[in-house]
């Protein structure tokens, strides 16, 4: 009896599945609304690691998507968030793209270093699509395929400006990075906050770098997984009880200014610079020392029209700040926004250490620079060159935290 | 013949109900987001079949999760809960892996073979663990096996990690891509790798075979009614238990071994993406009944790739399917109950 219950059960289960399968197919092979009928529509996709609003890496992206759909007059933007192992399970990067190109997209933006593998794979499988896998470098390693370009954004400045103002607040000269996974993007940024920090604590502060503590603890991801990763707000909570006063952020969300804004209301100092998205300030605005941050529109702007007029070319990009105005939204690829929580005359010797970077005249990936295992990196009087930036081997001597996995 | 139709109006009264609780919990949900449940059920119901590329990503998700699900229906059959099936997929993932590492010049076709070996191996250890735990500790193969599961998730997670990172450098999304000439033969546009289903309905006929029609399936049904009454009856039931459990955790293995070779390519921190567990609701659905298995599975799968479009076409998230999945199981079962 119970037995041909569920037989039963399944058996309308399936028939169900059947006849509506057959009912189905038709409507959806007619594509679903909209993209016919604009005829010069040109739509582009974006298959983002993290949610859309997470304050972080991922909402600087989609707010660059939002730019251009803004200036660019008959774009139409489409996307997949949350493609991770932890959120969607079952989904890897190339469905995720193939699903965009089945809605109309000609040009697919990706934006995780994760998703190298996935965006080629897909984009030697549609080579009439083009594709911009956002901080990655096949194209420098000539494994992505001709329709594939890279971008990233010199974020290194963004971090020496973000290193220099903690240095410049912090009392007890005790700074500490939340740190994603480790990898030559994240080393090279730990590494430019550091030279940042360190050079605005001897020059400003008239400190002895010696005296300068810098501490990072990787949570093993770009964001909190439980069960996964170390939790974010846990490794803040550590630093602020180790007496760290500076929590600088390198993942995707916001825990780090979020905690240290608990700590400054249960009367703690604790300062706070976040990452990645200009508005993450909002976080925490009593303890915010500034956010440097990405601005992707500009480029992607620049990109999608690229794509448009057919003019497309491999090419691995890496774009700086514009300098005269670092917070240009049209022009700068990478800003700084300054906190509510930075004084006056912190926030003034920031514009003189920004007015040397902008003028050359201060070139911190100057020799002699060592590694953590005393091995050079840079050495003396030479500068380093991007390619030896982009694949930093270890972090820097003077810094506390693991360099390899 | 009255009788007969009214046994059969009876019959389904019950899964028609179950059937439709589902469908009014999972329609609540989509209402509470605020989207068109008709426009939501065309993508999740029917979504998988639209294109040629989701129907064979549906296939290749499919395959995996009919293999844990056969080799469920075995456990249940026992009468154990094996838990544990996630895990064992895990650990057959990075057993296939030992070949295709160690020696990835030689001959495809024996790698493969080795491959599918040793991840069997791997998943028959890892429930063999479990089933020593049972006889020997007196712990329950529930918990056992949920503490197995941690245990080879964390494994997979080193081995990424650690000794098999990337050569640039360790990334969480895996390690290295196997060489293109190791992938199981793949047609390329579709992403489908035919072996694999094969592979999985090969399974379900010969499992299907072994509980059915041999003297080892009565014996195994007859441990999973009344261990001690089969017992009595002169069956190793210790033995026979352990023999299925060592029997799920092969087709697990085997599972895991095509995540690797026809699926990612690669060991992944998370290889098993939950396929274990989908199988345990497939297999609670069908109540080990094989006939069944594959119906549900097809159906699972499909669930699970047409929600893809969900975000996409309608902006809810995907796990609306996940609902509906848990919904008809929850029901089902509570529909059984009622019956007994």
């Amino acid at each position: 009896m119970r037995n041909r219950s569920v037989r039963w059960l399944v058996l309308a289960l399936t028939l169900l599945s059947l006849i509506l399968t057959a009912c189905g197919t038709q409507p959806a092979a007619e594509p679903t609304a909209t993209p016919a009928a604009p005829a010069e529509a040109f739509t582009f996709g974006m298959v983002l690691v993290g949610p859309i609003n997470d304050g972080g890496w991922n909402q600087a992206h989609y707010e660059g998507a939002q730019y251009v759909v803004e200036k660019v007059p008959g774009v139409k933007f489409i996307y997949i968030d949350k493609v991770n192992p932890a959120d969607r399970p079952n989904v890897k990067v190339e469905q995720a793209i193939e699903e965009l190109i089945g809605q109309g997209a000609r040009l697919i933006i990706t934006n995780s270093a994760e998703f190298a593998d996935g965006t080629n794979i897909a984009a030697a499988a549609h080579p009439d699509v083009f594709s911009i896998h956002a901080s990655g470098d096949k194209v420098l390693t000539g494994e992505a395929p001709p329709n594939v370009r890279n971008l990233m954004g010199r974020m290194e400045y963004g971090k020496m400006i973000a290193g220099c103002a903690a240095a410049l607040t912090t009392e007890a000269g005790k700074l500490a990075y939340l740190g994603p996974l480790i990898d030559p993007e994240t080393r090279r940024l730990v590494n430019s906050t550091y030279l940042g920090a360190r050079y605005c604590w001897e020059t400003y502060r008239g400190r002895p770098a010696s005296e300068l503590a810098f501490k990072v603890t990787w949570i093993g991801f770009w964001f909190n997984i439980p069960g996964v990763t170390l939790d974010p707000t846990k490794v803040a909570n550590d630093f602020i009880n180790e007496g760290y006063n500076v929590i600088l952020s390198g993942i995707d969300t916001t825990e780090g200014i979020v905690e240290a804004n608990k700590a400054t209301q249960a009367g703690k100092r604790v300062f706070a610079v976040p990452y990645d998205f200009k508005g993450a300030c909002a976080q925490g605005e009593a303890v915010c020392l500034g956010v440097p941050y990405f601005n992707w529109g500009p480029d992607y702007k620049r990109l999608v029209e690229l794509a448009r007029a057919g003019k497309w070319e491999p090419a691995w990009e890496w774009t700086g700040p514009n300098w005269s105005n670092l917070n240009d939204p049209d022009t700068s690829m990478i800003g700084f926004v300054k906190g509510p929580a930075l004084s006056a005359e912190n926030a003034a010797k920031l514009d003189e250490f920004i007015a040397k970077l902008a003028d050359g005249s201060l070139n911190l990936f100057t020799g002699p620079l060592f590694y953590q295992d005393g091995t050079v990196f840079v050495p003396e009087g030479q500068v380093a060159d991007d390619k030896t930036i982009w694949y930093t081997q270890q972090l820097l001597a003077g810094i506390e935290g693991q360099s390899a996995p | 013949m009255r009788t007969d139709r009214l046994k059969l109006v009876a019959s389904l009264t019950r899964p028609v109900l179950a059937l439709v609780a589902a469908f009014a919990l999972t329609t609540l949900a989509l209402l509470s987001t605020g989207v068109s449940p008709l426009e939501a059920y065309r993508l999740v119901l029917f979504g998988a079949f639209s294109t040629p590329v989701r129907l064979s990503d549906m296939i290749m998700l499919a395959a995996p999760l009919l293999l844990c699900a056969v080799g469920l229906s075995i456990t249940f059959a026992g009468g154990l809960y094996n838990l544990g099936v996630e895990g064992q997929m895990i650990a057959g993932a990075i057993a296939a892996m030992v070949p295709l590492r160690l020696w990835p010049d030689w001959p495809p076709l024996l790698l493969w073979l080795l491959s599918g070996l040793s991840g069997a191996t791997g998943g028959v250890v890892w429930a063999l663990l479990i089933g020593a735990l049972r006889q020997y500790a007196n712990v329950s193969e529930i918990f056992a096996g949920l503490g197995m599961n941690f245990l080879a998730s964390g494994l997979a997670l080193y081995m990424v990690l650690g000794p098999w990172r990337r050569q640039t450098s360790a990334s969480l999304s895996g390690t290295d891509l196997l060489p293109r000439d190791l992938w199981l033969p793949t047609i390329d546009r579709l992403r489908l790798a035919p072996a694999a289903p094969l592979i999985a309905l090969l399974a379900l006929a010969v499992v299907w075979w072994a509980l059915t029609k041999t003297r080892w399936g009565l014996e195994v049904r007859a441990v999973g009614l009344n261990p001690a009454a089969a017992g009595r009856l002169g069956v190793a039931a210790a033995r026979r238990m352990a023999e299925t459990l060592a029997a799920c955790g092969a087709l697990a293995g085997i599972a895991g071994m095509l995540q690797v070779v026809a699926v990612h390519h690669a060991l992944i921190p998370n290889i098993s993406s939950g396929i274990g567990l989908l199988g345990l609701l497939v297999a609670l659905l069908a109540r080990a009944d094989p006939r069944w298995l594959l119906p549900i599975a097809v159906a699972f799968a499909s669930f699970t790739v047409g929600s893809i479009q969900l975000p996409l076409t309608l902006g809810i998230d995907s796990a609306i399917a996940g609902v509906l999945q848990g919904a008809l199981v929850l029901f089902a079962l509570v529909a059984r109950a009622r019956v007994r």
